[in-house]
């Protein structure tokens, strides 16, 4: 049985509200990060606040929340998190969402393989459809991760997002099961070790 | 001879021993982040937990055995030092109709292939069988595991039920087995009675 | 889309924990629908103990657990209930189902709830495969899920005793693909 937890740069892991709270706290104060990832307009926690909404957060993991820390395979540091929502299990689909948190990290296939792990994940121990996300239009960088990982744009909701005194769409992207299986005998084949 | 001083909990490299909730947590976490265990042990999706929810998990397995009086759960310790590997359980037990469901994992890759599982599998049946005076001990595999189904056949389990493609994992479609040793098989075997 | 909690003499419904526990309690005094029903001994409670029981499940049940009530459809008889508990990571669900009046069996009632809990089950829920365990003690249940297309799986030996008599717990199952395939035959 495949160990589709670790990949060869990031590893899948628990999610301790302890440490991770005090890493989101650190992040959250670069805006960049935040509005990247969120649509909310971004708060400045403390790390007790954020310890005490992941608690609470964490409760709800169960059958259709699943919610793992990403860690960097070389020397365990934590990069971010990565969040499978299961929005309807008869119909097989889930929401997934990522963050990669400190900045040397970005746009280093770091994010790309994460997800690569959860797709893992979603299609061969849940068992699942489909995958769905949204990504905001001025983040090129995570769509092009998206699309390396066999994302395809499903549409976009025009205008939904207001900053810089700019409209953005909010575009959809889902990958079916036929689809990742495909791609990934294809990635399988081509490796060397 | 069956004699109440035969040790229940000692084993030739092994012993059967409680939770330690100090120093267990943080062992079996690891064990725990690595889905090739974890699938084996585990037929609940794969999740990695932290040191701090095992402890509470270890705080709801005594709660639970002390309520419901239906569940026995043992660590595996390696002789040296006392070293958790694994754990040993016996649950859902039925006692009106003398029947209980046997599970057995030993952590750490390092601690495998090594007869530690035997051993701990040997002490476990002669405990339901001459301690909890169960009449059949029940258990279950994905036929993937061959491991645990070659054990289960070594000791003289039964595969009674075959449930068809049960088991969805990797891509593939598997059977779950479901095998039972009655105690009058398990008395009358070699790996039988000490 | 059909009405697919309507059948030929039965329709699947749902009841107030009140009126649920007021049959129960009474189907319970029967043991031989307990030891048909259950594997734990046949034991009685009281019709406020089961209503407190319903409205807990209730909380409980989320979406793994569907629950209904089975009502003729001749005169509106709560006859009995039948269920479907769903494991979503394998697309594979358990189903039970239970006729606490006597003068229901053997009659196709039973039969006709089980049609429609396994059109809901791969329809409505998408499953790949349905499982079902009775004791084999219970022909009559045996014979009725093999011409639903149920399987035999294989057998616990021994795994209840009753009356100074040791019987097995019988597994089944059927897949999709032989549900559609009995689809396909009829009209």
């Amino acid at each position: 049985m495949n160990d589709i937890l670790k990949g060869t740069l990031v590893q899948l892991a628990a999610m301790d509200p302890e440490e991770v709270s005090k890493h989101f706290a650190a992040w959250n104060r670069d805006s960049e990060y935040k509005r990247l990832l969120d649509t909310d307009a971004p708060r400045l926690n403390s790390a007790k606040a954020v310890k005490d909404w992941l608690d609470k957060e964490l409760e709800k993991q169960g059958d259709t929340m699943y919610w793992f820390a990403i860690r960097a395979a070389a020397d365990n540091q934590l990069l971010g998190d990565i969040t499978l929502d299961v929005m309807s299990w008869n119909m097989r689909d889930a929401f997934v969402g990522l963050g990669i948190g400190p900045r040397d990290f970005w746009g280093r296939g770091y994010g790309t393989e994460a997800m690569r792990l959860i797709l893992q994940y979603a299609f061969t121990e849940l068992n699942l459809h489909r995958v769905t996300l949204d990504v905001f239009e001025y983040n090129p960088r995570a769509i092009r991760s998206y699309e390396k990982a066999g994302f395809r744009p499903e549409g976009r909701q025009r205008g939904a997002i207001l900053r810089e005194g700019k409209r953005w769409d909010v575009l959809y992207m889902g990958i079916l099961r036929e689809e990742w299986m495909e791609s990934s005998t294809r990635i399988e084949k081509g490796k060397t070790s | 001879m069956l004699d109440i001083q035969t040790p229940l909990f000692e084993g030739q490299d092994i012993r059967l021993g409680p939770i330690d909730h100090e120093a267990h947590p943080e062992i079996e976490s690891k064990w725990t982040h690595d889905a090739g265990f974890m699938r084996l042990m585990e037929m609940k999706p794969v999740r990695p937990f932290s040191p701090a929810q095992l402890k509470k998990e270890y705080e709801s397995i005594e709660k639970k055995m002390e309520e419901d009086k239906n569940m026995f759960y043992f660590t595996i310790r390696a002789r040296e030092q006392d070293r958790l590997i694994g754990k040993a359980i016996i649950q859902w037990i039925d006692w009106t109709n003398g029947n209980g469901w046997l599970r057995l994992g030993i952590g750490a890759a390092e601690d495998r292939r090594r007869g530690l599982g035997s051993q701990a599998m040997r002490l476990l049946l002669r405990f339901a069988f001459a301690e909890l005076n169960l009449y059949r001990v029940s258990a279950t595999s994905p036929e993937y595991n061959e491991a645990a189904v070659h054990m289960l056949r070594k000791f003289g389990f039964v595969e009674e039920v075959r449930r068809r493609q049960a088991v969805e994992r990797d891509g593939r479609r598997w059977d779950l087995l479901m095998f039972g040793l009655l105690r009058s098989e398990w008395e009358n075997q070699p790996t039988g009675p000490v | 889309m059909k009405d697919i909690f309507r059948g030929e003499l039965v329709r699947l419904a749902v009841e107030s924990p009140e009126t649920m526990a007021k049959s129960l309690s009474r189907w319970n005094r029967d043991s031989e629908f307990l030891r048909l029903a259950e594997s734990d001994p046949a034991q009685m409670w009281s019709e406020r103990k089961y209503k407190e029981w319903m409205e807990q499940r209730m909380e409980k049940d989320g979406d793994d657990n569907f629950r209904f009530s089975i009502r003729t459809l001749g005169d509106d008889q709560l006859i009995g209930d039948v269920s479907i508990h769903p494991q979503w990571v394998n697309a594979d669900a358990w189903v039970g189902i239970a006729l606490g009046e006597r003068e229901t069996w053997g009659k196709g009632y039973g039969a006709d709830a089980m049609r429609l809990i396994l059109q809901y089950g791969f329809i409505e829920l998408n499953l790949r495969r349905i499982s079902l365990a009775l004791h084999s003690y219970n022909e009559r249940a045996l014979k009725s899920y093999e011409k639903a297309g149920f399987k035999m799986e294989g057998a616990i030996r021994h795994d209840t005793l009753r009356e100074g008599r040791r019987t097995d717990g019988v597994f089944m199952g059927i897949l999709r693909e032989e549900w559609l395939a009995l689809q396909g035959g009829t009209s």
